[in-house]
Formats: C-alpha cells, sequence, structure tokens
C-alpha cells in the first residue's frame, strides 16, 4: 500500500503527462471532421476511425516531399558533421599541439551558442552565398551545431580507448594517420553511432532554420511544412495537423527506439568533460 | 614534446625539389610522400584534422558573429543599405515597452521552467531507478517528449489549448470544477503559463535521464551504510545522493538555462509572442522585428541583448569544466 502511494500512483501520472499529448495527436488523426469538430461528443475516443487525413496529407500537400527532404538533409549534415567532428576529437583527445587547449574550449564555447543569437545574420550570410530556399543551405548549417557537439562527444570517448594500441600499430610501421584509421577508428564505432545517431535527431527536429532559409513549398522539411501549410490564416487543419505531426514524429522515435542506449550515452557523454 | 611548427618548411621544400617538367608523377609521387611525413608529425596532422571543423565554426558562427555586431551598429532594413548609428538601437530598445516586456518574459520563462524541470526531473529520475516490471520500457517511453521535433508536438498542445475543443477544458468542465471554458492562451499571465507548462513537459525528460545516469553509478553499498547508522530516506537523499550527483546537476540546469532562455520555437508555436506581445521572448520578437518587419540591425541587436546573459552562463561552465579537470 504504501508502495502504491509513493511509487505506483505518482510513476503512472508521470507517464499518463508525458505520452497523453502522443495520444491526443492519433486520436485527433483519426477522426473525420464532423467527429472531430463536435462539441458533445467525447473527444477521448474515435467512433469512427477515419484515415481521410492521412490521405490529404499525401494527396494535397507536399508531405511526402518534406519527409524526402527532411530525410536528405539530416542524413548529408550529419554526415559530413561525423566526419569533421571524429576528426577533430581525435585530434584534441591525441595529439599535442600548439592551441589545443584554446582550440578545445572554442569548440565548446560554439556548443553552447545558441541559433537564435545569430540567426539574423547567418540568414544575411546564406542570403549573400546565394543559397536561400535550397537544402544546400541547411545541409551547411546544421553542422555549426552539430559538429560542436560530435567533436565533443568524440574527444571524449577516444580518451576512453588506450593510447597503446596505437603505439602498437606504429611500431609495426603504421603511420599516425594510419593508426588512427585502422585502430582508434573501429574502436571509436559505438562512440560514432551514438554521435551519429543524436545529430540525426537534432537535424531532423530542427526549426528555426528551416524556416527561415527555405520559402517555396516544395523545398521544406516537415517541421516547417506542417506548421506553414496545415495553418491557412486562422484555419487549422487540425485532423491533418495531427497526422502530421504524429508521422514526422514516427521516423525520429524508431531510430532512438533502436537506440535507446547510444541515444541515452550521447545526452549524457555530452555533459562531461 | 610540441615542436613549433613553421607552416612553410617541409611540403614546400618537396615541391622545390621536383624537377621542373619532367617525370612529372615522380614529383606527385614525392609530394604525397612528403605530405606524409609531414602529417607524421603531431602538429601538422593535428591542424590538418581541426581545419575542417574550424572552417566551418568560422564561416557559419564566428563571421556572422561580427556581422551581428555590426548590424546591431546599424540602421539595416532589408534591401536597404545599413548606415552605422552606433547604439541607437539599443537605446529605442531599452525605451521600448514591447521590449522590456519581452526580456522581464525570458527570465520568468526562463526561471519557472528550470525549476520546476530540475523538481520535476529529479523525482521522475528517483521513480525510474527503483526495481519495477516495465522498468525499460518506462525508461525508454519516458524521453519520448524530448525527441520528437519539439515544434509538432508543440502543436498538439496547440490544440489541446484551442479556445473551443480544449481537452482540458473538456475534463474541467466534467468535474465541474469551472463553470465555462479557460482560455488557455487569450490571457497574458495564462499564456505564459502555458508556455512554461510546454516548455517543462518537453524537459522534464532531459533532466530525469541525465540525473538517472547520474544515479546509477552512486554505490549501492553507501546507502546500505547509512541505513545501518539509521539515516531515513530523506537524509540518505540529503547527505548521499544530492552531493554524488551535484556535478551532473549542476551542467543539466546550465544547459537547461542557455536553451529555454534562448528558446524560439515553443512560443512561436503557441502565441507567437502574443496575446498583444505580451509573451515575447528575445528570440522571437527579434525574429518578428527582423524578419517579420525586416528590420535586421534592429533585429540583431534584440537577438545580442541574451549575449551578456549567455556570456556568464558559459563562464561558469567553463569554470567548472577547469575545475572538474
Amino acid at each position: 500500500m504504501r508502495r502504491i502511494i509513493s511509487f505506483h500512483l505518482p510513476m503512472w501520472l508521470f507517464m499518463v503527462a508525458l505520452l497523453f499529448p502522443f495520444y491526443w495527436m492519433a486520436v485527433t488523426s483519426l477522426k473525420a471532421n464532423q467527429e472531430l469538430y463536435d462539441v458533445r461528443a467525447n473527444p477521448l475516443i474515435v467512433k469512427a476511425p477515419s484515415l481521410v487525413h492521412y490521405g490529404y496529407l499525401f494527396a494535397r500537400t507536399s508531405f511526402a516531399r518534406w519527409s524526402l527532404n527532411t530525410l536528405v538533409v539530416s542524413v548529408v549534415s550529419t554526415a559530413i558533421s561525423l566526419a569533421a567532428g571524429t576528426m577533430a576529437g581525435y585530434a584534441l583527445a591525441r595529439l599535442r599541439f600548439r592551441g589545443a587547449g584554446p582550440l578545445g574550449i572554442v569548440i565548446f564555447i560554439s556548443y553552447l551558442v545558441p541559433p537564435t543569437l545569430l540567426f539574423i545574420p547567418l540568414a544575411e550570410v546564406v542570403r549573400s552565398l546565394d543559397l536561400l530556399d535550397s537544402p544546400l543551405a541547411l545541409i551547411l548549417t546544421y553542422p555549426t551545431f552539430l559538429i560542436p557537439f560530435c567533436t565533443w562527444l568524440m574527444m571524449s570517448y577516444f580518451k576512453t580507448i588506450p593510447r597503446d594500441l596505437e603505439d602498437c600499430a606504429r611500431i609495426d610501421g603504421a603511420s599516425r594517420l594510419g593508426a588512427m584509421v585502422r585502430v582508434a577508428l573501429p574502436l571509436a564505432v559505438p562512440g560514432i553511432l551514438s554521435a551519429g545517431i543524436f545529430s540525426f535527431t537534432l537535424s531532423w527536429n530542427e526549426f528555426l532554420y528551416a524556416l527561415i532559409f527555405l520559402t517555396s513549398v516544395e523545398q521544406k522539411t516537415i517541421p516547417v511544412g506542417v506548421v506553414a501549410d496545415l495553418v491557412k490564416g486562422d484555419a487549422f487543419y487540425w485532423g491533418s495537423l495531427m497526422a502530421g505531426a504524429l508521422l514526422g514524429s514516427i521516423p525520429v522515435a524508431i531510430v532512438y527506439s533502436f537506440f535507446v542506449e547510444h541515444y541515452v550515452r550521447a545526452l549524457t557523454g555530452a555533459l562531461k568533460g | 614534446m610540441t615542436l613549433p611548427t613553421s607552416s612553410s618548411s617541409p611540403s614546400g621544400a618537396g615541391g622545390a625539389l621536383a624537377p621542373p617538367t619532367s617525370a612529372l608523377r615522380l614529383a606527385t609521387a614525392a609530394r604525397w610522400r612528403s605530405l606524409g611525413q609531414y602529417l607524421e608529425r603531431e602538429g601538422p596532422l593535428a591542424y590538418f584534422l581541426m581545419l575542417p571543423a574550424l572552417l566551418v565554426l568560422a564561416v557559419f558562427i564566428a563571421y556572422p558573429f561580427g556581422l551581428g555586431i555590426w548590424l546591431s551598429l546599424t540602421d539595416k532594413l532589408v534591401g536597404q543599405p545599413a548606415t552605422f548609428v552606433g547604439l541607437e538601437n539599443f537605446v529605442t530598445l531599452l525605451d521600448s515597452q514591447i521590449f522590456r516586456r519581452a526580456a522581464q518574459n525570458t527570465v520568468v520563462y526562463t526561471v519557472a521552467a528550470t525549476v520546476l524541470k530540475l523538481v520535476l526531473g529529479m523525482a521522475l529520475a528517483l521513480l525510474l531507478n527503483q526495481k519495477f516490471r516495465w522498468q525499460r520500457l518506462a525508461r525508454a517511453s519516458s524521453l519520448l517528449p524530448w525527441i520528437v521535433p519539439t515544434v509538432l508536438s508543440t502543436m498538439a498542445w496547440l490544440w489541446m489549448f484551442d479556445a473551443t475543443y480544449s481537452v482540458f477544458n473538456w475534463i474541467l468542465l466534467r468535474l465541474g470544477l469551472v463553470s465555462r471554458g479557460v482560455l488557455w492562451l487569450g490571457d497574458p499571465v495564462l499564456a505564459m503559463t502555458s508556455l512554461v507548462l510546454v516548455n517543462t513537459w518537453r524537459g522534464v525528460p532531459f533532466f530525469a535521464i541525465s540525473f538517472l545516469a547520474g544515479l546509477q553509478t552512486i554505490s549501492r553499498e553507501l546507502y546500505e551504510a547509512a541505513a545501518i547508522d539509521g539515516a531515513g530516506a530523506a537524509a540518505q537523499f540529503r547527505h548521499i545522493t544530492l552531493p554524488l550527483i551535484q556535478p551532473v546537476l549542476l551542467v543539466v540546469v546550465l544547459f537547461s538555462i542557455i536553451w529555454t532562455f534562448a528558446d524560439f520555437q515553443l512560443v512561436y508555436a503557441l502565441t507567437r509572442g502574443g496575446p498583444y506581445n505580451s509573451t515575447h521572448l528575445f528570440a522571437t520578437l527579434a525574429y518578428q522585428v527582423g524578419l517579420g518587419a525586416g528590420a535586421l540591425g534592429r533585429g540583431a541587436a534584440i537577438s545580442l541583448s541574451m549575449f551578456p546573459v549567455l556570456v556568464i552562463v558559459v563562464i561558469v561552465q567553463l569554470w567548472y569544466l577547469r575545475r572538474h579537470e
């Protein structure tokens, strides 16, 4: 009985509070409009499930195209950031060079710079590079928050790999670069995976840059497309909005569910020095 | 040991030694070999490896930062040349009712949401740290609000706060707690409360999972020893858990302060700063003025107003990092 009050009850309250919005998205997306906008109906249940809003999403909006855009931008910017971040992380963890300390601090500080501090001048930079309304604008700017994160995470991961292994390889005649690529990198795969998963979800979820750099409907990513194109003036297409919100969340949820451990390691690893 | 490196020597020498016209392939091979030798040295290799990262940060963070400072000192409008006006933008902003309100909102929003996330996150972490049947599932699913696109989950909240169809109102009316529907986003105070609530919903999982990782590193023996000495649950929490989790706690709170202070999308999706510009944060006001109205200089100045607070948080972070090493 005591355990029910001190554990089960609060646990259930937390779970209901945390997960209810997702239930609400699903329920809303499955109701046809006459049920959805019926003030007398019980809103918590679906009486006549309907896929009409999902149909609308794919037939009347560019949702499929937004999904493709989001996927391409996320994969490419994650790949770029992983490559650059792994290289820089290795250098900071393993090599002694002039300025290593200050450069580490520079990376850490840029990790803490919020996008909202710089978005107006950054929009000017993107405009002057003639990248407005191009996926390249996102592919090049997402690494600004992904690279510092990847570098930081990979640096702490490389520090956990014993140095001796690379030293042995070098005694056997491997070059420094060879030892890094053939010895350290394979051992760092779990760290790279963690950084990659986390970066992928960050790019998938990004909103501000996508909102200001992209203007035409066909170029948008899911978060911006759903918010911008399913709200017309004062009219909210709630059924389709919730369908889009749910479908836009599912890919990250799937990636996350397969790699929970890696994701959590990235999340908590990035907090450590 | 670190040798001071002069950038000109080895690779340049390789090129100079090669014969000018004949055996071009040999020369290329020699150049590659000398590049290889060059990269055998720690310094050059390190700079080579850091180059891509630093290039991106220089072009897309350092340069925009400088440009932002310049813009904030001009009267730049979209499509028009900029004129230097000194600190005029900042002076005007300090006189502006809407800006002062946004500054106040940002502080309230950050403090309220951070305190709530701290308390609730700790509670959830302690719950998830216990042994129970669905533990793995509960841990994994409790992080969902944090991992899905914020703006999309916020649309679900917007719908839950709807003036006519709010599910909260439906429940409150059914329970007889209110006589007519609450206008969640129609009143400045209620709208701010709603924003804090949604931010807390989204952030609690991050706090909880980070704290949980900290809790798992604490040895059970400490608690057993304390229990033998007669310490109750509250005393154990205060004298064992709290001191040992304090490093994680501090870092999580600092990160969260930055993200909450500089938040944009939640307010953009939920209230757009309304009603009557009463729920703007720095970032949403900067967006409205800079990109909505096209006053880039003024907008950049609003964004940069966040800078002093961010600097303080970053300094605390760095100080902590130094001490930790």
